[in-house]
């Protein structure tokens, strides 16, 4: 019986097999990697060559001026992404929930969750044209009601604002998608009663839609959760320049510049695993959480 | 009473069309705008006349394009980025949510397997851990460093093997009275019941690695490499190297670059990029939307 029992599961550890070596090569090999952070690191020593210099590249980033202004920038542009990806979906699945004509609903939800296709290569390129104070069209409409042009991806003040609001246009779609495929699950007789109760079609969102799409909104709120560091390397990579520094700079483009374009590795590895970590308390409360408020396991 | 309430829900009826007729248009206007600006003359453009329509319409920053060469080098990096890519990823996909979706006694170390490949969505060793790895496997500055990385979308694993469990049980016990193998049963039997969620995946993999750009612009030294994000991506942060670099190649591209501009030339290119994705989205959207419902709003 164990027997034929071993030979029923041999091929399913051979199915998993290349993946196994996969992973383990490109997604654990790295985690082997983080040993660079605690090391005065050099390509030409190599990982076993060079010196182990405990926290010193810690100590060393920790007191690069401005790295705290990063780690501000970063909380400060993701939380503010992660409330407005909260709040504009919702607000839009409402609405979109109150249009009874099929197709007309259809053609926006398409629309709406178009950008989310595009890479942030080719909407940056797009928002770099639109946006600029010379010649886009953003500023040439603002010009025609008497507004002088706003440098939106030049201006330290502007800049942040900028990669939120262009943030949530290209990702509320997703959820927007999510929170009507939560509406039409609603049971339709709870309106019906509502309606003989006498409850108005505010007061129906009120104590019936919004009660009724709450779970979904708790679960993608906490979720979100695990971003908290992730500031959106894609979008401010491709916006960004030197003159945004100050407001714009985030982690995860802080690390590229010191560890790719300065070969600072050490260092760079250092700020990356302080960030890995702190994530990975966030990713795992979230989980946590989900599962306790609203029951929600990944598999 | 009865009739002022019915007007008041035909005013917001009224302003909640004209609402989303406004943001479809605010959502297009840049699109709209881009493909304006690539087949109008450089001169219109330079002059600022282009808004919602071509102005001297012309096909020359497409010829130019096509002629530079490199943009279709990178474009055919691209297409066999897409292909392969897809088919390892689906191919992997498969062969390891088919025997995490087992039952714990069919599969004694399913757990294991399974907190083996989740650990590694909660936890990244960071950018240069990640580099150092894949330099040291040899893969820089070769096709498959694009490819085998990335090779295991565990989020699609876990849809996908979320999916096999969601299958009559009965099937699989029949035919595997029957005497039909682990290889049997999962290519006669849930392989063909499940082309929905398999056709959703692949979508969501080829927009992957349509989209990726990052991987190519580090990982590739030679440019003729980079697929054509990463190109695209070299070309909007330096849109005038792009310019002199190409620069020279006879009589017939002199005579073209008099006619088109940067901003011509690179309105073009992303209009490209983004192509394929506008072309096939309208029709697939459905299954992205239940792709999407399937793998996030479970029970």
């Amino acid at each position: 019986m164990t027997k034929a029992r071993s030979l029923r599961e041999r091929p399913l550890h051979f199915m998993l097999l290349p993946a196994v070596i996969i992973v383990l090569v490109f997604s654990y090999g790295p985690m082997l990697g983080i040993y660079i952070a605690f090391q005065d690191f050099s390509p030409a020593w190599g990982l076993f060559g060079s010196p182990w210099i405990g926290f010193g590249n810690f100590t060393f980033v920790f007191g690069v001026p401005g790295f705290f202004q990063v780690i501000w920038n970063t909380i400060f542009i993701a939380f503010l992404k992660i409330i407005g990806m909260i709040i504009v979906p919702v607000f839009f699945a409402l609405l979109l929930n109150e249009i009874k004509h099929d197709r007309f609903k259809r053609l926006m939800q398409t629309l709406i969750y178009l950008p989310n296709f595009l890479s942030w290569v080719v909407l940056a390129g797009l928002l770099i044209d639109i946006l600029s104070p010379s010649t886009g069209i953003i500023n040439q409409i603002l010009g025609t009601f008497g507004i002088k042009p706003i440098f939106f991806l030049g201006d330290r003040f502007w800049f942040p604002l900028t990669m939120v609001l262009s943030d949530i246009w290209k990702g509320f779609g997703f959820g927007t998608v999510i929170y009507l495929a939560a509406l039409t699950s609603i049971d339709p007789t709870i309106y019906e009663a509502a309606e003989i109760d006498g409850a108005g079609r505010l007061s129906q969102t009120w104590h019936v839609t919004l009660p009724g799409i709450l779970p979904i909104i708790v679960l993608m709120s906490v979720l979100s959760l695990g971003n908290i560091l992730n500031a959106g390397f894609d979008q401010i990579f491709n916006l960004y320049s030197p003159q945004v520094y100050d407001t714009g700079d985030i982690i995860d483009t802080f690390v590229y510049r010191l560890g790719l374009q300065q070969a600072q590795f050490g260092p760079a590895t250092a700020v990356g695993l302080f960030k890995s970590l702190i994530s990975f308390c966030f990713v795992s409360l979230s989980y946590f959480l989900a599962a306790r408020l609203v029951n929600y396991r990944i598999y | 009473m009865k009739r002022s309430r019915f007007t008041v829900q035909q005013i917001f009826t009224f302003s909640n069309y004209a609402f989303f007729i406004l943001m479809a248009f605010l959502c297009l206007l840049p699109f709209i705008n881009l493909v304006s600006l690539s087949f109008s003359s450089s001169s219109a453009v330079t002059a600022g006349e282009v808004k919602l329509w071509p102005i001297g319409f012309n096909l020359k920053s497409y010829e130019f394009i096509l002629k530079s060469g490199k943009f279709v080098t990178a474009f055919l990096v691209s297409i066999k980025r897409v292909v392969v890519g897809t088919i390892v990823n689906m191919f992997l996909t498969i062969l390891v949510a088919y025997p995490l979706s087992r039952e714990k006694k069919d599969l004694r170390t399913r757990t294991l397997y399974a907190w083996f490949f989740i650990l590694t969505t909660l936890f990244n060793a960071g950018l240069i851990p990640w580099y150092m790895t894949i330099k040291f496997t040899g893969l820089l500055d070769n096709f498959f460093a694009l490819i085998i990385p990335s090779a295991l979308p565990v989020f699609n694993v876990i849809v996908l093997l979320n999916f096999f469990r969601g299958l009559p049980k009965e099937l699989e016990e029949s035919a595997f009275l029957d005497g039909a193998s682990q290889w049997t049963t999962l290519w006669k039997i849930f392989i063909p019941l499940s082309k929905p969620a398999l056709a959703t995946l692949t979508l969501f993999c080829s927009v992957y690695h349509w989209n990726s750009w990052f991987d190519g612009l580090v990982l590739m030294n030679n440019p003729e490499h980079y697929p054509l994000q990463s190109y695209l991506q070299s070309v909007i942060i330096n849109p005038e190297t792009f310019f002199s670099s190409s620069a020279g190649k006879g009589g017939d591209y002199q005579n073209l670059i008099a006619f088109v501009s940067a901003r011509t030339a690179k309105s073009a290119q992303i209009f490209i990029a983004a192509f394929p994705m506008l072309l096939v989205y309208p029709f697939l959207q459905k299954y992205f939307t239940k792709g999407l419902v399937l793998g996030s709003v479970k029970g």
